[in-house]
């Protein structure tokens, strides 16, 4: 009940501050429909038209995903600036606790570009907004968003350590963007890079949102995002408690 | 006032931070910053760590709230191991940082001791009336709704201190707490503090400000070099200088090799030099065995002199001299 309450105090404490950062809604909404605007172009110059809906859903994705990676990096690292990082540590509960909701509130952030790319598809572009199964596509997309927050707290922890990981989260965008199909299919990417695309939770995700959204098997990708959203769960209590003593040890959480 | 057995103990305790310097040729370097210090600090009792800056203060601190492992010996507090019982020592602990950084900025006040509230288990509706008393005891009430970000320093460490001892915790532990703050924002910061003991809590704050520690405390250490150099009650560190002498000489234009002539005067103890607009104050202690005034001024000759008197020893003379001998 307690850890419960915190989830909830911190989610919402979070939403509030990212809710009054101009910077962090501008880039989900207006980044997430540039994106948008070239898929569509791509799609239709391709001839491919009938997928439009597949390459709106893709580039929501995309901003999802970079709302995770850039808003759970930046989570530790903008706490070291403003010195509440001590704070979270040096309160009684787990760092996975205490950090946990603020990294569902930054995942929960980039629904809005999923909506803002439907919406400025289905206005600019005319996408028609048909969904095969609707509540398996509501279903799909909370997992994902939960499971991507989970992620995003093993990343997260990393930060912990070292004061400079952000150069891992500008690494991480593009390549996630291709290895979990976001901006075109995975088959045709080369085939050793499978392994990849299969343990990224955005990759089940997209392919669970979008069998909802088009058709097909809804399931058995839901399954595996769920699945991986927990793995990463396990992972992130392992990186936190490890990470934590090891800034104690080396005195990184503070600025100086 | 002081009272029952140590609440905060610390034995040997010492921490040592590394760090590099070049970039081609790293070289790694290991700063003593704590070098093995003990103290213990009883229940109810005001403890203060004074020292300059760099001396070990914080650090010595943070290991004890748990945000820094020791390098090498032993803290307690309440009886609990900081190292191996860290989770539980936080739950009985409140800890406040000095400056600007630290809180929500974007929150209000309110939020930020909601949030806070939450992580330290005061939940329901004992929440709400804590919330509300301790905005009443640090005198920020009436301005809890409105964000952070507009809050001057002085209101700001008001907010440091009502979350550090939003959970009603036993210790609380201070770092400069009135840093930075206008004279009468501190004022009251200090009656903040007094009322925690009268509370009933157990304190330990570390200060620049010899007034402030002389006001509040029931003991102090002294600490430079990341060493414990002196340790009694304001008036037995006094005490230690007591005998002695502090004459003050007004000069304009002092440099360090007069200085060092000054130092050299038989029963001289330490010299220090404060600023003053165009003057400078020389402040001289010594032994006070014998009339210094005229072998002082010698060794001023060709230096513009102004006014010069002698008086008893303060805290801070005690300190000085503490930290010059270290």
């Amino acid at each position: 009940m307690s850890a419960l309450r915190i989830v909830w105090s911190g989610f919402v404490t979070n939403l509030k501050m990212l809710s009054t950062s101009s910077f962090f809604l501008l880039t989900s909404v207006v980044q997430p429909v540039i994106f948008a605007t070239i898929a569509f172009y791509m799609f239709q110059s391709g001839g491919r038209s009938g997928t439009l809906l597949y390459a709106a859903l893709g580039a929501g994705m995309m901003g999802v995903w970079s709302s995770t990676l850039f808003g759970s990096g930046g989570i530790i690292q903008w706490q070291r600036w403003q010195g509440t990082l001590e704070l979270g540590v040096g309160a009684p509960p787990p760092m996975t606790l205490v950090y946990l909701p603020f990294s569902l509130a930054n995942s929960f952030i980039g629904l809005y570009s999923m909506a803002a790319t439907l919406a400025w598809g289905r206005i600019v572009f005319g996408v028609p907004l048909h969904f095969a199964h609707p509540w398996q596509f509501v279903l799909a997309l909370a997992a994902t968003v939960l499971s991507l927050g989970l992620m995003g707290l093993v990343l997260a922890s990393t930060f912990i350590l070292y004061r400079y990981a952000n150069a891992l989260s500008n690494l991480l965008e593009y390549p996630v963007w291709v290895a979990s199909g976001l901006v075109f299919s995975t088959a045709l990417l080369p085939e050793w890079t499978r392994p990849i695309s299969w343990a990224l939770p955005p990759y089940w995700g997209i392919l669970a949102i979008r069998h909802a959204a088009l058709g097909g098997p809804v399931w058995g990708p839901l399954a595996m995002v769920t699945l991986l959203g927990l793995a990463a769960l396990g992972i992130s209590i392992l990186t936190f408690r490890l990470f934590e003593r090891l800034a104690r040890a080396r005195a990184t959480l503070a600025l100086t | 006032m002081a009272g029952g057995g140590a609440v905060i103990e610390a034995r040997e305790l010492r921490r040592t931070y590394q760090t590099s310097t070049g970039v081609v040729r790293r070289k790694r370097l290991e700063v003593e910053a704590v070098r093995g210090i003990s103290f213990s600090v009883r229940e109810g009792e005001l403890f203060g760590l004074l020292g300059p800056n760099g001396a070990g203060k914080t650090t010595t601190i943070k290991m004890l709230i748990t945000l820094l492992l020791p390098t090498s010996g032993e803290a307690r507090v309440l009886g609990l191991d900081v190292v191996e019982h860290a989770r539980e020592v936080r739950k009985r602990i409140g800890y406040v940082f000095g400056g600007d950084r630290g809180l929500y900025e974007r929150l209000s006040a309110r939020d930020n001791l909601r949030y806070f509230a939450e992580l330290y288990g005061v939940s329901g509706k004992a929440q709400r009336a804590r919330i509300d008393e301790v905005f009443e005891l640090v005198g920020l009430k009436g301005r809890e709704q409105e964000r952070v970000e507009g809050y001057s320093r002085g209101m700001r460490q008001r907010l440091h201190i009502a979350r550090g001892i939003l959970h009603d915790p036993q210790v609380v532990f201070l770092d400069e707490p009135t840093i930075g703050v206008d004279p009468v924002g501190a004022r009251e910061l200090r009656q903040t503090i007094a009322d925690l003991i009268a509370a009933g809590k157990t304190v330990l704050l570390t200060t620049h400000y010899m007034f402030e520690a002389d006001a509040l405390c029931d003991r102090i250490a002294v600490i430079a070099r990341g060493q414990i150099v002196g340790e009694g009650t304001p008036d037995e560190l006094k005490a230690g200088v007591a005998e002695g002498q502090i004459t003050e000489i007004e000069v304009f234009g002092v440099d360090d090799a007069i200085l060092a002539r000054l130092r050299g005067v038989e029963s001289v103890t330490a010299v220090t030099v404060e600023e003053r607009d165009q003057k400078q104050l020389v402040i001289v202690q010594s032994t006070g065995e014998r009339e210094l005034t005229a072998p002082l001024l010698a060794q001023l000759d060709g230096v513009e002199v102004g006014r010069v008197s002698s008086r008893e020893p303060t805290l801070e003379d005690a300190y000085v001299a503490l930290v010059e001998a270290a």
